[in-house]
This record gives structure tokens, sequence and C-alpha cells, in this order.
């Protein structure tokens, strides 16, 4: 076995992705703490700190309204949001108060109802011009400057991103970036947890509704409800527990967040990159593997001008060299460094603040060996990748247990 | 702010600057590290100095990324071009516009220049001025009161 102060995850489980009408964000999150409770062999009286993540209702204390309903143990909770990276911070802040020593076993829970939501970054800011021209704000904008100057919805922003990196190193054209969501969406057909397991034809995609070029309606990533929720212990707590909990747990080797680091036009564009790297590089280092190593990675392909970017960013390719990444087949399932393999969020799912564990749940699925129809076979490393703008990016690098 | 009974203009944003010649655009520019910011400001995000200076955007520059929209909060016309612009070292966020939204007349690289355009009257009869990026290349004049959208 490992060292006592090694982080484990012991137990996870993630909701079917999808319309859940008859379903609050309670029952979601519930389902998938005790799916992660049993999977664990656990219960509620183990669970020292609770970390809980819902973003559209982020002042209604989503953990304390789960206790009320799985168990009210008196353990402190801390709600948290950050953006689409919220999961990622709520398995990290659980992780982190095992790793101080406070607490034994620590629960993480992500949930969120976002069927319908339409789109995002847009609407919330929309206000009705005024009936004089008074500046607000730290602009001192007299009207909406949304769509005035420039978009703030997340097609836009993102689109601009991968447009961007196709202005530095050439190469990328609408096709191209169409392909990488052909390719999410065949993989999503072998994910019975998928929002849309639904095969797309290349001309298909690129035919769908425009969004915003060169993301059509199938490029973006799928509103929709879901939940998931991961129990995380310590090395010296887990050597105590059976043989198969030991056998099944899943070493978290790193466990990174960030934001970004102040760059010329960071504030006039998002940039999603830096903190993607950093994050990268640390894990890395943390874990004492290199891009190389991995078997599986799930990253944040909120579209799919945003998937190319960061095979770069997380060095799955040399710098610059996405498009040939891609070109090559490496990040198909059968290929040497197989990317979402779940579907992504463009199939999958991105149910906002479930999607950082749940993309943790896909990599020890496979890690396990118990991913099915769609098991990348011998899984031994994954990583698994968030980003949420403002910005935070959360980065976890997952181990097979050597047990 | 100063404003005349009849035909006054006021700026989209504070950042425009409409009354000083040739419009062009201004930056907080933070004397310790020299970044730009074009909100009012606390401090650098960059090094946290507290002391900033006013300075003048060059209103040329190249278009380093862009998106075309054709799906945006309920109000805001569509299609139109979003994108940054490379001013002599200093991103800028701005629309593209007088030229058609689509991929074979917008492309990266293309250079391009800062332009203005009314976009509304208020009730006591003051318009707002907004700003876009041209193509540089464009064959219409640079007039700052193209009068029509
Ligand atoms: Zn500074």
């Amino acid at each position: 076995m490992s060292t006592s102060d090694d982080i484990w995850i012991l137990g996870i489980r993630m909701t079917k992705f999808g319309k859940h009408p008859d379903r609050d964000v309670v029952d979601l999150a519930s389902e998938a703490v005790l799916g992660a409770l049993a999977d664990g062999g656990v219960t509620m009286k183990d669970i020292g700190v609770i970390a809980a993540g819902n973003l559209m209702n982020a002042t209604a204390g989503i953990g304390q309204q789960l206790q009320k309903q799985v168990g009210q143990t008196g353990v402190p909770v801390y709600n948290v949001a950050n953006a689409c990276a919220t999961g990622a911070t709520a398995l990290r802040t659980a992780i982190m108060a095992v790793k101080s020593g406070e607490v034994d076993m620590g629960l993480a829970v992500g949930v969120e109802k976002l069927s319908g939501a339409g789109l995002l970054g847009g609407g919330g800011v929309a206000k009705a011009d005024g009936d004089t021209w008074e500046p607000s704000g730290r602009f001192g904008a007299v009207a909406s400057t949304d769509g005035r100057i420039g978009t703030n919805t997340m097609p836009g922003v993102f689109a601009q991103i991968g447009m961007e990196y196709g202005h530095r190193y050439g190469g990328t054209t609408f096709e191209l970036f169409a392909r990488i969501s052909e390719k999410n969406h065949a993989h999503s057909t072998l994910n019975p947890l998928a929002a849309y397991q639904k095969q797309f034809t290349l001309e298909e995609i690129m035919g769908d509704m425009m969004i915003s070029y060169p993301n059509t309606r199938p490029m973006c990533s799928a509103n929709c409800d879901g939940a998931a929720a991961a129990v995380v212990t310590n090395g010296a707590t887990l050597a105590r527990l059976s043989g198969e909990q030991q056998r099944r747990a899943i070493k978290v080797s790193a466990s990174v967040l960030t934001t970004d680091p102040y760059e010329e036009a960071c504030q006039v564009l998002p940039n999603v990159n830096t903190l993607t790297r950093n994050a990268a590089r640390i894990a890395y280092e943390q874990a004492g593997i290199g891009p190389t190593d991995l078997d599986l990675v799930e990253l944040h392909d909120c579209f799919a001008t945003a998937e190319l970017v960061h095979y770069d960013n997380l060095m799955l390719c040399d710098e610059g060299g996405a498009v040939d990444f891609f070109e090559s087949g490496a990040p198909w399932r059968d290929g040497t460094t197989p990317v979402n393999v779940s579907g992504g969020l463009q199939s999958k799912g991105h149910p906002i603040s479930a999607t950082g564990i749940a993309n943790v749940w896909e990599v020890c699925h496979h890690l396990r060996g118990e991913a099915g129809d769609r098991q990348i076979e011998g899984a031994k490393v994954g990583l698994a990748h968030v980003i949420g703008l403002g910005s935070a990016c959360g980065v976890h690098v997952l181990e097979r247990s050597a047990a | 702010m100063s404003q005349t009974a009849t035909s006054a203009r006021v700026p989209l944003v504070e950042y425009l600057v409409i009354d000083d010649g040739d419009p062009y655009l201004v930056a907080n520019e933070c004397t310790s590290c020299g970044a730009r910011f074009f909100d009012r400001r606390n401090a650098c995000a960059s090094c946290s100095g507290t002391e900033f200076t006013r300075v003048r955007v060059a209103s040329e520059g190249e278009l380093r990324t862009f998106t075309i929209v054709s799906f945006a909060a309920p109000g805001i016309p569509v299609p139109f071009v979003a994108g940054v612009v490379d001013c002599d070292g200093t991103s800028v966020r701005g629309n593209v516009v007088n030229t058609d939204p689509d991929p074979d007349h917008v492309r990266v690289g293309m250079p391009v220049r800062l332009t203005t355009f009314p976009i509304g009257t208020d009730r006591d009869g003051t318009e707002a001025i907004a700003f876009g990026f041209e193509p540089a290349d464009h064959h219409t004049s640079t007039s700052t009161d193209a009068g029509s959208e």
C-alpha cells in the first residue's frame, strides 16, 4: 500500500445526465451521494466534511439541504461556487480537508438543473436600456455592451479562443472543429449515462444551426440536469478497510486548482490557456508522471473550439501541435491518448457543478475496469480537467490501485 | 461631461473619446508596469500598483480573433462579428463592422481601424455613440458620423 497521507477516492457515482423534470436538485444530489457512499462501503456517519457545489442557485445552501435528506450529522459544510469548475472545487475542498488531517473522510458533491436554460452568458446581463443615457458600471457604459462591444455568450467567447489558436499556429478550419465534435458524439454512443447518445455525420454537424461561428449547435455543450459525488479518504484510513475497498479505491495522484495569472489581453478575452497549462504542469509534477503516461483524458470540451486548445494546454502534444495531434487520430478511443471517451460535454452533457466530479467518475470507472463497452483496456492512469470562466481550472490525476 | 442643449452626444463607454477630434480609445495605464485596462481600477492586476495615467490607444490594428454570433440574448441583432483587435500591442474587444458578417469577408490577421456610429437617441435628444472596427482597406470613408447603420 502507499503512504498514509496519500489521497484516495473510495466511492464515486454520477447520475444519468439529461432531463429530469420530476426531480429537484436535492433528489439528484441525494442519488449521487447515496450512490457514492454505497460504492465506497461507508455511510454518512463516516464523513467528516461535506463540500457541495451548485451554481445556478448558489445561495441556497445545497449542502445543508442535502444533509436534511440523507443525514444531518453536524459536520461542517462548505458550499462552493466556481463557475464550470465548481465540481472540481468541491472535490478539491474535500481533499484539502482530508489532507490537512482534520478529517479522515470527506464527501464532495456537485449538482445542477440546467435543462432548458438556453444560452448562458448572454441572458443574465441583458438589461433594458434606460430612458436617458446614464453611465454605469466599471466601463461607464450608457447602454448594454453585449453585442455592441463583442459578445458575452459562452459559444462566442470559446469560438474566439479556438480561432485565436488557429491564428497563432494555423491549420484550423470549420471542418476541423466539426470533426472534433464528430469524435465526441461517436464516443457517446457507448455511454448509457450520457444525455445524448447519438452519432452525427460530419455533414450533419456542419449543417446544423450555427450558434457562433465556427460552433454549430452539436459543437456546444448540452445543457442538462445531473449530479455526481465522491468520497475521499487518506491512505491510513484506507489501510483499515477491506481488501475489496482497497482494490477498488483510486489514488488521487494530483489535485490542483489554479486561476489565471495576469497577462496582456486576459481581461479583454478570457485566457483559458495559461491557467490550464499551469495546472497541468503542477499536476504532472505532483503525480510524478508525464502526459505520455496517460491512458485516457477527460477534458473540458464545453465547445469543440475549446477541446482543441486544451490538447495543447494539457501538453498532450507539442506546443502548437494540437491540429496535428487531432489529425493523427490520437484522441479517438482507439488512439494513443483517448480524449473524452465519455462523449464529453458536447454529448454526455454539462450540468455545470456536476461536471468536475463526473469526469473524475469517468476516469475512475476505466481505472477500475468497470467501464463495460467503452472500457479503455488496461487503463492505469488518467486525467480529468475542467475550466470555469472567470477563471478557475481544476486538474486531477488519478491512478489505479496497486492493491 | 460638457453638454449642449442640442446635438449632444455621449460615448457608449467612458473609454471612447468622441469630443476631441477624431474619435479614439483610451486606457488606464499602470505607471509602474505599463499594464493597460479599460475599466475603472482599484489597482493593477499585474503589479498591484495604484497609479494610472490615461493613454491613447492606437486606432489601427490587426484582427487577432473573431466569431460570428448568430445566436445571442434577446434584443441583440444577429448576425454580428465579435472579435479582439491587437492595436499596436494593446488588445481591444470590439465588433467588426462595415463588412459582411461571414467567413469570406472576415479573417484573422486582417488589418482594421476604429470607426464610430450612433446607436440611438434618448428622450433628452442625446445621441449615444458606439465604436467598432472596420476593414482598413475598406472603400468607404472613415467618417465618424456614418448616419445610418
Ligand atoms: Zn502594474
